[in-house]
């Protein structure tokens, strides 16, 4: 310790003022600050009083992540070779995942720099997040080309134009994943999404919408029951299939209250409220369409709805930020979420799509929950 | 040529840009640029009905009554755009096809009626056709930008020659897909974006 924070201290007149190397100044305070805690002391009030900062919120969110992760990797390593021990089947899947997350890192890294670089201020650690939420919602079997154009495109049009982290109007992952859904549509849904080492099959969402006229939990059958979904043993983007690992990372993001319990619980009630209403009106109108008939809890543990609910709409810069507001903003995500993955065909997953669309409308939310208290208090204040 | 009317032609190829300054004729920039040769056939077809009516408008500013102005203009220009796309639909059928609605919605094109009124109504015909010109191609000039970059990455062709050799695509042994967002309007939608973003960062423009 001693000895970096002496290496440190060596290079940094290089790095300051007239140093041979003053342009490159946030990749020294990167490499300090992500090292050892900085001295800087707020000069003004007022003073809060609290260790947490940027780096440490981002730290604690791919931590959080980190159970999905492994998860994703072993479920990978599943398709490559089913049989030998835990270890080796998680073996087996790192040479598949590593690979995708390096991509990540490093064509997003590039991005920061450059522009923290030409905008002369310091590489923020919002891409630690992003880097690992990316691989996390790729399908394994998507080439690495993709991912790296997907992350240049998430960084620089979903972060970088509008001024860079904590000013993106959307989640800079969920940009990246857009792009390669409608971009490269075959890599990342319909049949082809699962074909490591030519095992193919169907994602459960996909099945589940299959065939009209019959209804999504015969589809599903007996393929897919719903303690495999929940605990993950089924095709899917890497990150995004076990539940089960999901949620000790949502108790881990509840706890240390990193994510917000309102956006959560919102969503999830959304969601149960839709699904409860889409099974009804299948019901009552004899519906052919699958999807309709598709119960609240499978809704939970299919596809990214859980994923998106625990990672990315809770999202702080792209979410709502008034307390009413993401209520609000979490009922519209679950509301859309369903409505998406029942009623339009030609979308099995509609999870992205309704936390970029709700994204859209965060800002306008907090702006009507907000009009709505200067309204209040000048009524209670007006006799 | 005098020095105005350099000025004239050439401001609205980068100062004034329709398209990127002024946020103009964002509507076919998006619909027809998805192959190069719909956006050259787009271009000269406003080129076409521009030029004119901006002479013709001009000539007759004069006669016209303030107070229905708006109805004239329109008419001239209605007429041009129905003979364009008549000339259209007997030369250049298939193109014509393509281009669908889009060569009538010419009409409602936000810079020739910007132009007839903020400039042909005020010049002499010479003015005003330097103006039209100058006009259409900074349309023009961002239309083949942009349909370069969507025809090259969305279909890997241009003017319908392959520019990106067969053996590197996926369904011949190779690793390269076409990128499917470049045929849908967001990505002509991000490519202007990117367009402006650069052409700003280069002219110091900043909105207020």
């Amino acid at each position: 310790m001693k000895f970096l924070r002496n290496l440190l201290d060596k290079v940094e007149p290089n790095f300051t003022g007239n140093g041979k190397y003053s342009k490159f100044y946030p990749l020294y305070e990167m490499a300090d600050t992500f090292l050892f805690t900085p001295a800087d002391k707020t000069r003004n009030g007022p003073h809060i009083r609290d260790a947490i900062d940027l780096k440490r919120v981002m730290s604690f969110v791919v931590i959080a992540m980190l159970p999905a992760l492994l998860f994703g990797i072993f479920n990978v390593g599943r398709q490559v070779s089913e049989s030998g021990t835990i270890i080796d089947i998680f073996l087996s899947g790192l040479p598949i995942v590593v690979p995708i997350i390096l991509t990540s890192y490093i064509v997003g890294g590039f991005w920061e720099m450059i522009f923290a670089v030409l905008r002369k201020h310091e590489i923020n650690e919002g891409f630690l997040v992003t880097g690992m939420l990316i691989p996390l919602v790729m399908p394994p079997t998507i080439p690495l080309w993709m991912v790296a154009l997907a992350t240049t495109f998430g960084v620089v049009i979903g972060k970088e134009i509008f001024g860079g982290t904590g000013y993106n109007i959307f989640n800079p992952a969920l940009v990246a994943r857009a792009f390669i859904f409608f971009a490269y549509p075959g890599a990342i849904s319909g049949d082809r999404v699962w074909t490591v080492d030519g095992l193919s099959q169907a994602t459960p969402l996909l099945q589940a919408s299959s065939e009209q006229g019959s209804k999504a939990l015969e589809l599903l059958g007996s393929q897919f029951n719903w303690w495999d979904m929940f605990y993950g043993f089924i095709p899917g983007s890497i990150g995004e299939t076990s539940t089960l690992a999901i949620l000790i990372g949502a108790v881990f993001l509840l706890i240390t209250r990193i994510g917000n319990w309102r956006i959560m619980a919102g969503t999830l009630l959304g969601m149960l409220l839709t699904a409860k209403l889409t099974n009804v009106f299948g019901e009552t109108v004899g519906s052919s369409n699958p999807m309709l008939f598709l119960p609240a809890e499978y809704h939970l543990v299919m596809g990214g709805f859980a994923f998106g609910l625990v990672f990315m709409a809770t999202d702080p810069v792209s979410a709502a930020q008034t307390d009413r507001g993401r209520w609000m903003y979490g009922l519209l995500i679950g509301f859309m979420c369903v409505i998406i993955r029942a009623i339009n065909p030609a979308y099995p997953e509609g999870m992205m799509l309704a936390i970029l669309f709700a994204n859209a409308f965060s800002p306008l939310i907090d702006y009507f929950v907000m009009k709505s208290h200067i309204k209040q208090r000048l009524k209670r204040f007006a006799a | 040529m005098e020095k105005k009317a350099k000025a004239i032609i050439s401001d609205p190829m980068v100062d004034n840009n329709p398209i990127t300054k002024q946020i103009l004729g964002i509507c076919s920039a998006l619909a027809v640029t998805v192959k190069m040769e719909q956006a050259v056939v787009m271009s000269l077809a406003l080129t076409f009905v521009l030029v004119c009516s901006n002479v013709i408008i001009s000539l007759l500013r004069k006669g016209i009554p303030r107070k229905i102005r708006i109805i004239v203009q329109l008419t001239v220009i209605a007429s041009l755009v129905i003979l364009i796309d008549q000339i259209l639909k007997a030369y250049l059928y298939d193109i014509s096809k393509q281009l669908s609605v889009f060569v009538g919605l010419i009409i409602t094109n936000c810079i020739i009626m910007g132009r007839a009124e903020a400039f042909a109504m005020q010049n002499n015909y010479k003015d005003a056709m330097y103006d039209g010109l100058g006009n259409a191609m900074g349309y023009g000039s961002i239309l083949i930008i942009v349909s370069t970059f969507r025809e090259l990455l969305g279909s890997g062709t241009l003017f319908n020659y392959s520019i990106i050799p067969a053996s590197i695509y996926l369904e011949n042994g190779g690793w390269y897909v076409n990128n499917g967002l470049m045929l849908l309007a967001p990505g002509a939608f991000i490519i202007l974006g990117l367009i402006i973003w650069v052409q700003r960062t280069y002219t110091h423009y900043i909105e207020d």
